[in-house]
């Protein structure tokens, strides 16, 4: 399961489609029996038409019932990096430097410079302090330099409420669901990696072992289960939030409500669903 | 094991760690630069067909056979960078209608259709002699391609020439389309500042059109030469006035671009900027631009100011074909590969790796580009096109 994209079951390009073919054929059988039975028969048909998607095949799960959302609180992170291995292992992500579902980006202000020195777990000066492309840790690379201000930024799939992935997508493959989550169905995507190029978060990465696209999924599995993400959950400082939006007081609902949230990049009009606070002007 | 699956690329600067591997290769270069040379060969066709230019009447047919030619291959660069190939139908069974990717099937289907018919009702007299000519199996091939009618009155040559005429109508806004939607592709992202312009589609129609005008200058004097013909120099003429049109319009519109991306200024622009100054140099300025735009320019501008005639204005209408076709290449190349140079972050800059060998190499880039000339040069023989001026060997 770990490292399965979401839900077999619910593939809103075909369901659409088939519940087209649906609409159509139920139309007519409801006019069928409209002719021999009367009318309260066709109001029964007609209801049944238009009755909600089905949910996921996920016992116990409704996914009409939740709007999840994911915060970060950039003052919190310490860059230790758990989440990225946390992320790693629980979905099966290769092991390398050039394949992520989450990162964390460090920000560092040197005295008498205006721009940031940005790098990530990523960086060959940061795999050679670890060791290698499995381990990470951010190396101490400024310690003599004169810092004036420093912070980190975990990033992830933003699970866009208009996502550009998921408009560039040919075969309707990758999909908004309707909690709010952008998955791939990995047994229907063809591969042509043309929403690795529209996603302006560089979110999306080729899995070179299945030959389709790949990323975060809130890790889908869990949440569906009434779990945490695990990034979130191996988080020690509180830095990743997780919650249903439904919920008034659930963890993200408050952080939305207590504090003055971001997004990165807005202007691209893919209206983000993951939160920052404590970002800077650098951050994109 | 790993290290087989990908190539990563160096960079200098911030890029976010998913974009090291390219999502597109040296494939998409070539795919665009194939539905190019389709709908450029095919406007030398329409020229003649629709518009009446008769100066283009010996490659007219010519332009048709390499443009349906080439259309065969068109899916070919696509179908090899696919990570599922053999899922590509999902497309057209579920095509989802707000990516631009998804009516790809459906236009390029048509259009393949539409050129088909087109070469059928053009080579419908020859197929239909040697279906009554020829014995054997060849001959049966004949029969069966004529779909049997074999009418060649006046009146039915009458109705064929009509529907040329419709096909090659309907073809102008299809191929064009088919170009212009490849520029869509490119333009409508909005995550790459490199790619995202509404003049991408007007710029890729206009270096189609030049392309294919200098493909078919190229393929029709080897043509002449390998069959010993006399090259017909209005037509060759006419062929580089088109050429040297299309190529100062199409050199125009990519300035254009160009400078309202440098005046916008957007985010990023730092970055661009220094791979304009860079990495960009030798690609762009000196291969594309100065070698591949500039100097046909100069070479075709000096040929009908200075009116030079015959051998040096055929040499001269060549070698600049050859440097436009060139051009455009590395036009699609500095698009596709140069967009993806430039991170997403706006702050640091990736350095395209070559793959020789393998599925999205060089080679098979190579092969798919010279596929349709090796299905030319069959089809050639099957559909002679050729309407030469004289039969006296040149």
């Amino acid at each position: 399961m770990a490292d399965q994209q979401g839900p077999a079951e619910p593939k809103p390009g075909r369901r659409s489609f088939l519940g087209f073919l649906g609409a159509a054929v139920g139309t007519g059988a409801a006019a069928a029996v409209a002719e021999a039975t009367g009318s309260g028969v066709v109001a029964k048909a007609e209801a049944a038409a238009a009755q909600p998607a089905p949910n996921p095949n996920i016992p116990g799960y409704d996914w009409s019932k939740h709007q999840w959302a994911f915060g970060v609180d950039a003052t919190k992170c310490i860059g230790c990096l758990r989440c990225v291995e946390a992320c790693k292992t629980e979905n099966n992500v290769a092991l390398d430097a050039h394949h992520f579902r989450t990162w964390v980006e460090r920000y560092v202000y040197l005295e008498g410079e205006d721009k940031a020195h940005i790098d990530s777990q990523a960086d060959p000066v940061n795999i050679a302090a670890s060791g290698s492309e499995a381990h990470y840790r951010f190396a101490n690379r400024y310690q003599d330099a004169k810092v004036e201000k420093a912070f980190f930024v975990p990033k992830l799939c933003n699970h866009c409420t208009h996502p550009a992935c998921v408009q560039v997508c040919p075969t309707g493959a990758t999909f908004k669901t309707d909690d709010g989550v952008v998955l791939i169905d990995h047994t229907y995507c063809i591969g042509c990696q043309y929403c690795v190029q529209a996603c302006p978060y560089g979110a999306r990465f080729f899995n070179a072992e299945k030959h389709v696209t790949d990323k975060c999924t809130w890790c889908y599995h869990r949440i569906t289960k009434g779990l945490q993400p695990a990034c979130v959950e191996v988080c020690p400082v509180g830095a990743r939030v997780f919650g249903d939006r439904r919920d008034k007081e659930s963890p993200i609902s408050r952080f939305i409500r207590e504090n003055r949230v971001e997004v990165l990049r807005p202007e691209t009009g893919n209206a983000p669903n993951v939160f920052y606070i404590g970002i800077d002007k650098e951050v994109g | 094991m790993m290290d087989l699956l990908f190539i990563s690329a160096p960079y200098s600067g911030y890029v976010y760690p998913n974009e090291t591997v390219f999502p597109w290769g040296v494939l998409i270069v070539v795919y665009p630069y194939l539905t190019g040379l389709v709908a450029g060969a095919f406007t030398v066709s329409s020229l003649y067909q629709v518009f009446g230019f008769e100066r283009l009447k010996p490659v007219a047919h010519f332009a048709l056979l390499s443009s349906l030619c080439l259309m065969v291959f068109v899916p070919t660069p696509l179908l090899l960078h696919l990570g599922h190939p053999e899922r590509a139908l999902n497309a057209m069974l579920t095509p989802h209608l707000s990516s631009p990717m998804a009516m790809f099937g459906y236009i390029s289907l048509f259009y393949l259709l539409l050129l088909i018919m087109e070469n059928w009702f053009v080579f419908r007299p020859y197929i239909v002699e040697q279906g009554q000519r020829r014995r054997g199996l060849l001959g049966l091939a004949y029969r069966v391609a004529s779909l049997g009618s074999d009418d060649l009155s006046e009146k039915a040559m009458r109705y064929d020439r009509k529907w040329i005429f419709a096909l090659a109508i309907i073809g102008i806004p299809a191929a064009h389309g088919l170009h212009g939607y490849v520029g869509f592709v490119f333009g409508s992202l909005k995550s790459r500042e490199w790619w995202s312009s509404d003049l991408m589609p007007p710029i890729f129609l206009f270096s189609a059109i030049i392309s294919g005008t200098a493909l078919l200058i190229v393929l029709y004097v080897v043509s002449c030469w390998l069959r010993g013909v006399r090259v017909d120099l209005a037509c060759l003429k006419t062929m580089g006035y088109a050429m040297w049109g299309f190529l100062m319009f199409a050199l125009l519109l990519e300035g254009v671009e160009f400078g309202a991306l440098v005046f916008r200024g957007r985010e990023g622009i730092d970055v661009i900027m220094e791979f304009v100054r860079g990495p960009l140099i030798v690609p762009f300025f000196l291969l594309q631009f100065s070698l591949g735009a500039v100097t046909p320019i100069l070479i075709l501008s000096y040929l009908f100011w200075r009116g030079t005639k015959g051998l040096p204005m055929a040499i001269g209408i060549v070698v600049s074909a050859m440097l436009v076709m060139f051009s455009v290449l590395m036009m699609r190349y500095n698009v596709v590969i140069g967009g993806q140079e430039i991170a997403k972050t706006g702050k640091g800059l990736l350095t395209f790796q070559f793959e020789v060998f393998g599925r999205e190499g060089l080679i098979t880039a190579a092969c798919v580009l010279i596929a349709p000339m090796i299905l030319l040069l069959v089809m050639v023989r099957v559909l002679p096109p050729w309407h030469d001026p004289e039969p006296e060997r040149a």
